[in-house]
């Protein structure tokens, strides 16, 4: 029987069939409203070029003794120190009962493919664990009380081997992922 | 007002035909022309048409600069530095943008003063309070993102700071960090989504303004007294030409003093360090946010101390963003019944110590929290060494003559070394915590408790008679000389 709609009122209406209608039609709306998002949220996430360039090989050779090269890996700073003999020692034999955060000079090295460590060469994070400041070090004149890096914004001092040893900074400056590729070229990945 | 009838009377023809077709006329007419508005408002009510154009200003010369400036970590330096020396007109045109960014602050800070003083928050006006919370973050955040933009030491470094406190958060916190930065640190990436994005939000300011506006409209204005209108014949005026002329002075004012420091004094509300390029590789020795942001820095920098499992820089981040969050809640929180602190005769104390540590915060905020303000005792030098039995011993000098001659009495194998005892001051850091409790006591506790127990004085009947009371008071000076004579 055909239904006049403007009897509608006394019409069966099957209510959870419409009901089922309106759930359905809202869920379909609102995934894909859901999945529309996603782009437009996931764009914001780094490119792949930017990926891409967060590793970087560094000739550790060129590095004059005595001094250190900074390099930015993806923006973020990295020191590769070569380390005089004096420096290597005191790195060495440091006390490690008095210190923030605790840690042997030669955990903070990677061997190289010979299987050997060199101790001449340091590899850490350029960014003080403070508040991410850029410590001055051999080339900004000032190596703070330890003989390593000294951060200018509140003082924290790091001795030879990049450990917290005085002020505010309250861990040593990490060691990052970094693997040798030859005897003289490290790989340093964030 | 929602209850007041339209009075727009289209005359000529084409008023007509526009009015039945989209009657914007009549809206114009019926919001800026003919609203009826209390009598007794003052000056520090004008500060509302002052933040409109406020905006204009920046829209306009925001509009202006973007055609000039490239968002490129390459040259966007050198774009604003073209815009100051080759452009014509440019060095005008970015320092009514700079200067109008402090200004729009400014003008903002008395306008929520002047609300918080007079009660504007309360019943029926709650919706309006928290239309203008959500313009003050925005302005916050279309600052944050504009002042990355010229590419200096502080727009990096600063920026820098502010993304790094979303790392305090758990879980999430290192993933929403590379999320916003677009990569492992701030790029050109990052350079390019703050400008979009500090280039969209403005509009939706614009766009959040008419909502305010209209959540203004309907209940209309508070007032010096907070008594509501009651008779629109006697209490209001129609906003034209009486608040029309009011406002358009306090403009003129206002904007005289921002031209002062337009054409004599455009850098002294930035820093000088945002005049070299940015570099990853060196830190400016102090990074301050500009000075508007200041009390909040401040809130940020006093918790110190870790609560539980929360360490002090998450709580540091929670502090900041509820010392706005509770702006959210304030017409919940006050339960005084009486609007106007006119007739709170303690609540008023209670609120000019609030302005008092609001401005004090900014100070700490821009100084260093270790500087002392009251040194208890001078430094003190230690000279410390090895004893002859192999444990450390010290001893400490006023002098530094003294300590030297110690330190050079001592043998060389107990390896003595000199050092400098702080002495134990109350610093900037303290102040901060003090007034940062203030902040919060004042909503969280004075207001909701003060409701209850203070005896407020008593409210005038109506806004025509409180003015009728203070003009019969002068008049009787008046009058008395006359009857003299």
């Amino acid at each position: 029987m055909s239904t006049d709609i403007a009897e509608n009122d006394n019409v069966d209406v099957d209510e959870e069939r419409r009901d089922f209608i309106h759930i359905a039609t809202g869920m379909t709306a609102a995934a894909g409203a859901g999945l529309l998002a996603w782009p437009f949220v996931d764009q914001m996430n780094p490119a792949s070029d930017t990926k891409a360039a967060s590793s970087l090989d560094v000739d550790v050779s060129k590095v004059v003794e005595g001094s250190e090269i900074r390099v930015l890996i993806g923006g973020k700073p990295f020191f590769i120190r070569h380390r005089t003999a004096a420096e290597i020692a005191s790195a060495q034999s440091a006390n490690l009962s008095g210190m923030r955060d605790p840690e042997e000079d030669a955990d903070r090295l990677v061997p190289t493919p010979s299987g050997e460590v060199n101790p001449s060469i340091l590899v850490i994070s350029g960014a003080c664990t403070h508040l991410g400041c850029v410590p001055v070090g051999p080339g900004g004149g000032n190596l703070g009380d330890f003989g390593g890096w000294y951060c200018p914004c509140h003082g924290s001092h790091y001795d030879t081997s990049g450990r917290i040893r005085k002020g505010p900074a309250p861990s040593n400056l990490p060691v990052p992922t970094y693997r040798y590729v030859s005897d003289t070229v490290v790989n340093i990945s964030l | 007002m929602s209850g007041h009838q339209s009075t727009y009377d289209p005359q000529t023809g084409i008023e007509k035909w526009i009015d039945a077709r989209l009657p914007l006329p009549r809206l114009v007419y019926d919001s800026f022309v003919d609203f009826p508005t209390p009598k007794n408002l003052n000056y520090w009510y004008t500060f509302g048409g002052i933040l409109a154009l406020c905006l204009m200003t920046q829209i306009i010369t925001g509009i202006v600069l973007a055609m000039h400036y490239t968002a490129s970590v390459d040259l966007a330096f050198a774009s604003v530095e073209r815009i100051m020396r080759d452009v014509p007109y440019g060095w005008l045109l970015r320092y009514i943008h700079a200067v109008g960014a402090s200004f729009f602050f400014l003008a903002v800070y008395v306008h929520i003063f002047r609300g918080l003083y007079y009660g504007s928050y309360k019943a029926p006006r709650e919706v309006l309070w928290i239309l203008g919370c959500v313009i003050f973050l925005l302005m916050m955040a279309t600052a944050f993102l504009g002042y990355m933009l010229p590419w200096g030491q502080m727009s990096l470094h600063g920026a820098n700071v502010i993304i790094g406190l979303f790392g305090a958060i758990p879980l999430v916190g290192e993933s929403l960090q590379t999320w916003l930065m677009g990569g492992p640190s701030i790029g050109n990436q990052t350079l390019q989504r703050f400008f979009s994005l500090h280039y969209l939000l403005p509009f939706v300011i614009a766009g959040v303004v008419i909502l305010h506006i209209w959540a203004l409209h309907v209940p209309g204005n508070n007032n010096p007294t907070g008594v509501e209108v009651q008779d629109v014949k006697k209490d209001t005026v129609p906003f034209h030409p009486y608040y029309t002329v009011k406002d358009a002075f306090a403009i003129v004012v206002f904007f005289i003093v921002f031209g002062a420091f337009v054409f004599y004094a455009p850098n002294v509300l930035g820093h000088a360090d945002n005049y070299i390029e940015a570099n990853p590789l060196v830190t400016p020795a102090h990074i301050v946010p500009e000075w508007y942001l200041l009390p909040f820095y401040a809130i940020l920098r006093a918790i110190t101390f870790d609560i539980g499992p929360i360490d002090a820089k998450l709580l540091g981040v929670v502090a900041m963003f509820a010392s706005i969050g509770v702006l959210f809640v304030l017409p919940w929180l006050d339960t005084s019944k009486v609007k106007s602190m006119r007739y709170r005769p303690v609540a008023k104390q209670f609120f000019f110590g609030f302005v008092v540590a609001c401005l004090l915060l900014g100070w700490c905020g821009a100084t260093n929290p270790d500087n002392p303000i009251i040194k208890l005792g001078s430094d003190q030098l230690v000279v410390s060494h090895t004893d002859a039995n192999g444990l450390p011993a010290s001893a400490t000098f006023s002098e530094y003559e003294e300590a030297k001659a110690h330190m050079e009495a001592l043998p060389a194998e107990s390896a003595p070394s000199m050092g400098i005892q702080v002495a134990p001051a109350f610093r900037f850091l303290h102040l901060g915590q003090i007034l940062t409790l203030y902040y919060f006591a004042y909503f969280l506790v004075i207001l909701p408790v003060l409701g209850l127990r203070e005896q407020p004085k008593e409210e005038p009947e109506s806004i025509h008679k409180a003015i009728l009371g203070s003009h019969s008071q002068s008049d009787d000076v008046r009058l008395v000389p006359a009857a003299a004579e």
